[in-house]
């Protein structure tokens, strides 16, 4: 071997991700010396993962810095990032940016010399060296082996190539490149099947639906999540899976992956990425040990990890299932050698979660600094806590009784999705499982970790049974306990973070990492950080202006808007923008806001507008439009039909939809025909694209129903008719029901009406039946058809002048009160009622309908296709 | 969220200075470019320095773009509030979104569909999708749209 004086760094193997190129621009440092720098020795890292990294920002912050001169090698081309967030990137929630967790500049900053895109082939310990692909070796006095997993490849016929390469549409699911190349290959694809119903296969087969595959689980094992879920509660996970409309395959052996010859040429895969076969062949299909087959078009494989022991085995340390450890996180062979991470063993365990990992890391830096040179890691009990496929699981320790004398309760109620058990042995809880509803999961997962006592009544553990006293609140909890799973933070860490100045959430969020996993610890920061600053906690300040371009709130904007009689969106950017500078992402809630302070006075700005509100149609991802027609409070016509009908068949509209509104949508529509589409409709547009009073939803009401109360279809359409189309904060979905068993769903709309015995109404507002669902809380009783829609309008426009952009109104109900809307809307207290009628009716009156611009184009080239060499629609023709 | 953020202009600088050597290495390939083309990239498209006469600028509203078929590629071409012109590739390399519909400013385009951020001069994506292709854009004596390919 030689060790040479000047290594260049391997060029990054993509270079078209800004974090690969800015890489592989860290210029090149001079290659380390025969001998320490400074008396410092040389630490080298292989393994550039969370694991790896986590153990150097410990080291360094035991003042490694002065005790080593680093340096770290990792297979991938990147900075170290949040693989846990793989996940969101390829359902397409994050994008690859935001999960970065060190930036170039990171290593660069910190003097560690960095080798991303080099693999560490060989390790010599006699030597003390390690060696890479290209044959250059580098000299270490403390090695740190944090080589992670990597996908397990089943041996399944026609999964892998003779080098161990997949074939083309074959996955693995395990890095950013991997994620990549699924997402270049989905576009346009029908069926993928994942094979692996584990946490993994399940994350991947929801991220999968992201692009409109139809998608199968093959799960080898009779239960979804077999390690962590008993068969019933796998049952039940699998019933929200499948709700989701993925198919799942339970006790499925794969006996063969089909493969075709491969199509060369398509243009559709990039000079050897993954996914492109490498001459394998593609994959087209799996055949089953019974014979029966499945046609796919795409292959993930998530069926588990193997823990990466290559340079482990190369150096001759001893290697089980992972690297064998001590306490010390140090080889059992070689005290200078660490291994840390998934690839460790310690005391027979091999962990494939981040939390232990945490653990290790900081046991690990406390020894090599010196800092506690007693420090040692005593095994994890692992608990996980994460939504898988959009399911809440909640999962530690046993799954079921295993001892004859284990204590087992649990709580099942299959129709609502919820699983919930716990195993106790000897008073102490050694397992529990929570599905659908991990409100619970915080005490259990103090109790599992600590032992603590458990309640006599133990129904206590599954419920909040009473006072909410109950729940473990933010200044019980202990130091040391876990907050955020997914990046092992501490109460104590954040307590000592906003003690040390912060005093935003974003910011400790942000400065500790808390709740940047997968998020479902954040309400619990948000309370940590408030307790800990004791009511002290500051707003990030821009949190609070009404659109990211001006810096204001919406009270202050509207009120500079007012006083300089700013009537346009450029206006507004001119006079009140820092430097005068307009932001495209700023334009859309500018103009909804101007347009309710001006209402025709309103200067029109074309650009101001998203594109749905330029063409009154709501665009479809393949850039065509859907149009749904007014048809107010649900009340349709054979002569419209018949209209709509001819519409669609002389449209070749590819989908003709009733909505959850009570409308009728034409999707899949172009929109060059969009102007010719309404004027053969010759009916007013029903607004279902914009932020804006969309629809009324009725009931038939008492001309027809033998229950009805009320006339519930005259009032919907008049509310219709009166306020349709004007624009909001939110989107506004209404109903009138015509008597209180709720058949139009007014309970759970922005406003709802409903009709009850003696010719009175009620009015409900801040419903919500979506994402989020809100009974809404009663505004007020009357007595007559005119109030409810006096009381409607009233609040519409004290909604719109005090609603945040985007803040649906179940959000501002609860945060404004129903009791001050209530005051203000129906008990008149500020005196600004008549107000807020004449500033609503000054809307009414401004209204126009905007499918007459059919007529009179607004801009030119108003209807112009965008992707003019692209034939629309591609969407599926139903 | 805002690309215009000062905060990133070191970053942006850096970017636009690897798009412009990216340009330079792509335009003086000469014949054997076209191999990188046919791979179908976003931002491998054609360039042959040819000269294309679009039509009037007054067909595009003042800070709206228009679409354009130009030799067989889609270029959408922005005409700013603040008074220039770009050209992009007028697809979105996330998922194929129109860029001509989506919202623009005197520096960045948000796609309509999915609301990633290019700057409109250099092509670079500020919220991690792949860049898209700029092209040099004026107006001919004539006040006819011309861009380069
Ligand atoms: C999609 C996905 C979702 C997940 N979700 C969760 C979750 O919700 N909760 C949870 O707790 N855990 C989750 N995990 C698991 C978690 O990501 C891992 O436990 C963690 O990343 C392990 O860290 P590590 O450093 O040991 O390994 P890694 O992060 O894999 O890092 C190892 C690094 O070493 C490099 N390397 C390997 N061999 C060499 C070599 N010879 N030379 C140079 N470099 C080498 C690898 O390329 C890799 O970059 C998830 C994992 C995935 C893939
Ligand atoms: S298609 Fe442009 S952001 Fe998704």
């Amino acid at each position: 071997m030689t060790i040479t004086e000047n290594t260049p760094i391997t060029p990054s193997r993509t270079g078209t991700s800004p974090a690969a190129k800015a890489i592989s621009a860290v210029p090149a440092q001079r290659e380390h010396r025969q001998t320490p720098a400074g008396g410092r020795q040389r630490l080298v890292v292989v393994g550039n993962g969370m694991a790896g990294i986590r153990a150097v920002e410990e080291i360094l912050a035991r003042g490694g810095a002065d005790l080593f001169e680093v340096t770290v090698f990792g297979d991938e081309p990147y900075g170290n990032y949040n693989r846990i967030l793989l996940s969101n990137v390829l359902a397409g929630a994050d994008t690859e940016d935001e999960i970065f967790l060190n930036t170039p500049e990171w290593y660069t900053d910190n003097g560690i010399r960095l080798r991303a895109g080099t693999r560490v082939t060989g390790l010599d310990r006699y030597a003390r060296v390690v060696a890479t692909e290209d044959g250059t070796v580098t000299p270490y006095d403390k090695l740190i082996i944090a080589t992670g997993s990597r996908s397990f490849i089943p041996p399944i016929k026609g999964l892998t190539g003779p080098d161990g390469q997949l074939p083309g549409g074959v996955f693995a699911f395990r890095t950013i490149d991997d994620c990549r190349s699924m997402i270049a290959f989905a576009g346009g694809r029908r069926t993928a099947a994942v094979i692996g119903g584990g946490l993994l296969g399940l994350e991947a087969a929801r991220g999968l639906q992201t692009y409109g595959l139809e998608v199968h689980v093959i799960d080898a094992a009779p239960t979804l999540m077999n390690q962590q879920l008993c068969a019933e509660a796998g049952g039940i996970l699998r019933r929200g899976v499948e709700e989701l409309g993925i198919t799942v395959h339970p006790g499925a052996r794969t006996a063969q992956v089909l493969l075709a010859a491969d199509e060369t040429g398509d243009g559709e895969t990039d000079g050897g990425a993954a996914g492109d076969g490498g001459g394998l062949g593609r994959a087209v299909g799996l055949e089953f040990a019974d014979g029966t087959r499945l046609d796919v078009d795409m292959i993930v494989v998530a069926a588990g990890i193997r823990p990466n022991v290559d340079v482990g085995l190369r150096g001759g340390l001893t290697v089980e299932r992972g690297i064998v450890t001590d306490d010390q996180m140090r080889s059992v062979d070689d005290p200078d050698v660490y291994v840390v991470g998934e690839c460790a063993q310690h005391r027979g365990q091999v962990y494939g979660l981040v939390a232990p990992l945490w653990e290790q890391a900081t046991v690990l830096a406390e020894h090599i600094t010196g800092v506690n040179p007693d420090a040692a890691y005593h095994g994890s009990k692992t608990a996980t806590k994460l939504k898988v496929a959009g399911v809440a699981v909640a999962a530690m320790g046993l799954k079921d009784a295993e001892h004859p004398d284990d204590e087992v309760v649990r709580f099942v109620e299959p129709r609502q999705g919820v699983y919930k058990s716990v195993v106790i042995r000897d008073g102490k809880l050694v397992g529990a499982t929570l599905l659908g509803d991990t409100a619970k999961s915080a005490s259990l997962i103090q109790a599992f970790d600590h032992g603590l006592p458990l309640p006599e009544e133990r129904l206590k553990l599954l419920f909040d049974i009473g006072l909410p006293a109950a729940e473990v609140g933010a200044a019980e909890m202990a130091d040391e306990a876990q907050v955020c799973n997914c990046n092992g933070v501490s109460k104590g860490k954040i307590v000592a973070c906003v003690k040390g100045g912060m005093k935003t959430v974003p910011g400790v969020m942000n400065a500790t990492r808390a709740g940047k996993g997968c998020g479902s610890c954040k309400t619990l920061v948000k309370e940590i950080v408030e307790w800990a600053a004791d009511g002290d906690v500051e707003d990030d300040p821009s949190a609070n202006w009404y659109v990211p371009g001006v810096p204001m709130d919406k009270p202050t904007l509207m009120a500079a808007v007012r006083e300089q009689e700013l009537r346009s969106v450029s206006a507004v950017f001119a006079a009140l923008a820092p430097d005068g500078r307009e932001d495209a992402a700023s334009k859309m809630a500018l103009t909804s806001l101007l347009r309710i302070v001006w209402g025709g006075d309103f200067v029109d700005e074309r650009d101001g507008r998203f594109i749905n509100d330029r063409v009154h149609a709501n665009i479809q991802k393949d850039g065509t439009f859907s149009v749904v027609p007014m048809i107010a409070g649900g009340v349709t016509s054979p002569d419209e039909l018949r209209r709509i009908a001819d519409v669609a068949e002389k449209y070749s509209v590819p989908m003709v939809k009733i909505t959850g509104g009570q409308r009728i949508d034409l999707l899949g529509v172009r929109k060059e025909d969009l102007p010719k589409v309404w004027a053969d409709l010759d009916m007013p547009s029903g607004h279902a694209y914009g932020k804006s009073f969309r629809t009324v939803k009725t009931c038939v009401g008492k001309d027809f129903c033998r229950f009805g109360v009320g006339d519930s279809t005259a009032l919907g359409v008049a509310i219709e008719q009166r306020y349709h189309g004007l624009e909001s904060p939110g989107k506004l979905k209404l109903a009138v029901n015509g008597c209180p068993r709720n058949c139009a769903e007014g309970l759970i709309k922005d406003v709802g009406v409903v009709a009850i015995d003696g010719g009175r109404w009620e009015i409900y507002i801040g419903g919500a039946g979506g994402a989020h669902v809100r009974k809404g809380d009663l505004l007020a009783t009357v007595d007559s058809p005119e109030e409810v829609m006096t009381l409607t309008g009233r609040f519409l426009q004290y909604y719109r002048e005090n609603g945040k952009w985007l803040e649906r109104t179940y959000t501002f109900v609860p945060r404004v009160g129903i009791e001050k809307i209530r005051a203000v809307v129906v008990d008149d207290t500020e005196g600004i009622a008549a107000d807020l009628d004449a500033r609503i009716q000054e809307s009414i009156d401004a209204y126009r309908d905007p499918w007459l611009e059919r007529d009179e184009p607004a801009t030119p080239g108003q209807f112009r296709a965008s992707l003019p060499l692209v034939s629309l629609p591609r969407v599926p023709v139903r | 969220m805002s690309a215009t953020d000062t905060t990133t202009s070191a970053t942006m600088d850096a970017a636009i200075a690897t798009t412009s050597a990216m340009r330079a290495e792509t335009t003086g390939a000469g014949p054997g470019s076209g191999a990188r083309a046919g791979a179908g990239t976003a931002s491998g498209a054609r360039r042959t320095g040819a000269v294309h006469r679009l039509g009037p600028v007054a067909e595009i509203p003042v800070g709206e773009a228009r679409a354009y078929a130009v030799d067989g590629q889609q270029i959408a071409v922005f005409r700013l509030r603040g008074g220039g012109l770009r050209a992009v590739d007028a697809v979105c390399p996330h998922a194929g979104g129109p860029l001509a519909d989506g919202q623009s400013d005197d520096a960045v385009v948000i796609c309509p569909l999915h609301a990633h951020v290019f700057d409109l001069s250099t092509g670079e994506s500020a919220s991690g999708a792949e860049p898209l292709g700029c092209y040099p854009v004026g107006l001919a004596a004539d006040g006819t749209l011309e861009v380069t390919v």
